[in-house]
């Protein structure tokens, strides 16, 4: 028989999964710098990507804390490999055109934005905090993926298209969100975090909403893959990844400056 | 040395600018939380605007030289997040010099209210994200300038 994971063991679990899904969606946006179709939107997506690289050193910084054995936010992002992330398996996919960043940008932001401010009543005052800082700038994460969603949705046929096939393709990673485990049965516990489950009407009821204005149809499945947020089975294309993200580590480890 | 006051620390933190935006100082700007004497170490409180702002390194850089210079030897820089940022912490004094250095001082409209270089109310959104996470790209109809709003958060 199992023993109850201890309170700090899933807490650590719990703030790896938070920061390891900003760390991962930031790299994978950060990616489009140079390359996206105006320049506003190349703006948009670096901007994008340092708030969430920048969430990401709160998230490791606590999880380098809780853990207690000094390691910092860098040491974490940089020196693990796959099997120790824990991130949704939606942040690693790679970035595709960019309808399909900005869907699955969106199909984040929903969750992100639901998902803080739960943790703004967090029983731990520094994860509170962060939740705090981070729910401002997710709230307007939010406001521009959902706007071209629409945009992008509701606009030329080809761009529809685009959007759809984006919105097929991303879906069955999205109940991974909403999977709950013993992780997230000791948060709740602890009254640190919600439980995943108890996200989803919020979630249906929002992107439902947007992806009617951006007349696109949510396909009929529930079908979820997973094994990201546990670390148990993740894509292929996390590893190629973190040869990218990790590479200055890897190539010289210890480096500094 | 004898110890400064904490007033004389908050004047002279007046005196460091914002890396990004030069013309307005780190109190303006509102990142500067606290100022306390523990003994004789000297603990300064600072807020970060936005999480990835690269600026924020580069400010606690500025902040410890600024009272290294004055003297200051042990100091403190401590990171506080809650309560956290908003423009609502800028100084009037600082939203002034925004505008006369051709950014928008933050609205509670969500907006600019005007033009920050020929004062038209006639202005429209070009982007919401500009030059920095913290501003927006918008454009004036009437001179035609392009300009950026320090958003409102």
């Amino acid at each position: 028989m199992s023993t109850p994971l201890k309170r700090d063991e899933a807490f650590l679990q719990f703030l790896l999964r938070m920061g390891d899904n900003t760390l991962i969606l930031g790299h994978r946006v950060s990616e489009w710098c140079g390359h996206a179709p105006v320049l506003e939107e190349d703006i948009a997506l670096a901007n994008t990507a340092l708030d969430l690289i920048g969430q990401t050193q709160f998230w490791l910084g606590l999880a380098g804390e809780v853990q207690g054995e000094g390691k910092s936010a860098d040491d974490i992002a940089f020196l693990r490999d796959v099997w120790d992330f824990r991130n949704l398996l939606l942040v690693e996919v790679p970035n595709g055109d960019f309808g399909h960043t900005l869907m699955r940008q969106f199909l984040f932001d929903a969750w992100h934005s639901i998902q803080l401010g739960r943790l703004l009543k967090s029983s731990d005052a520094r994860v509170a905090a962060i939740a705090e800082k981070t729910a401002k700038e997710v709230a307007y994460h939010l406001e521009r993926s959902a706007d071209t969603v629409v945009g992008l949705g509701d606009g030329s046929e080809e761009s529809r298209r685009r959007m759809q096939e984006a919105l097929d393709y991303l879906w069955p990673y999205v109940g991974e969100m909403f999977q709950s485990d013993d992780v997230d049965a000791a948060m709740v516990a602890a009254g640190i975090a919600p439980d995943p489950a108890s996200l989803r009407d919020e979630y249906d009821a929002l992107i439902s909403r947007v992806l009617a204005g951006a007349t696109l149809t949510i396909p009929d499945s529930r079908f979820g893959h997973k094994g990201g947020r546990t670390g148990k089975m993740h894509t292929e294309h996390l590893g190629h990844l973190l040869t990218q993200m990790q590479w200055l580590q890897r190539a010289y480890p210890g480096a500094n400056w | 040395m004898t110890r400064p006051s904490s007033d004389q620390i908050w004047q002279w933190l007046d005196t460091v600018p914002d890396p990004e935006i030069p013309v307005i100082s780190l109190v303006d700007l509102g990142v500067i939380r606290g100022v306390e004497w523990n003994g004789d170490v000297l603990t300064v409180a600072v807020t970060p605007t936005y999480s990835g702002c690269p600026a924020t390194t580069i400010i606690n850089l500025d902040i410890e030289t600024a009272l290294r210079d004055k003297g200051i030897e042990k100091l403190e820089l401590k990171r506080q997040l809650s309560p956290a940022w908003t423009t609502d912490w800028l100084s009037d004094k600082g939203r002034a010099k925004l505008e006369d250095y051709g950014i928008a001082p933050p609205q509670p409209a969500g907006g600019p209210d005007r033009c920050p270089n020929c004062h038209s109310g006639n202005v429209t959104k070009v982007s919401q994200f500009g030059s920095t996470p913290c501003k927006a790209h918008w454009r004036c109809q009437d001179c035609l300038e392009p300009f950026d709003y320090f958003k409102c958060i």
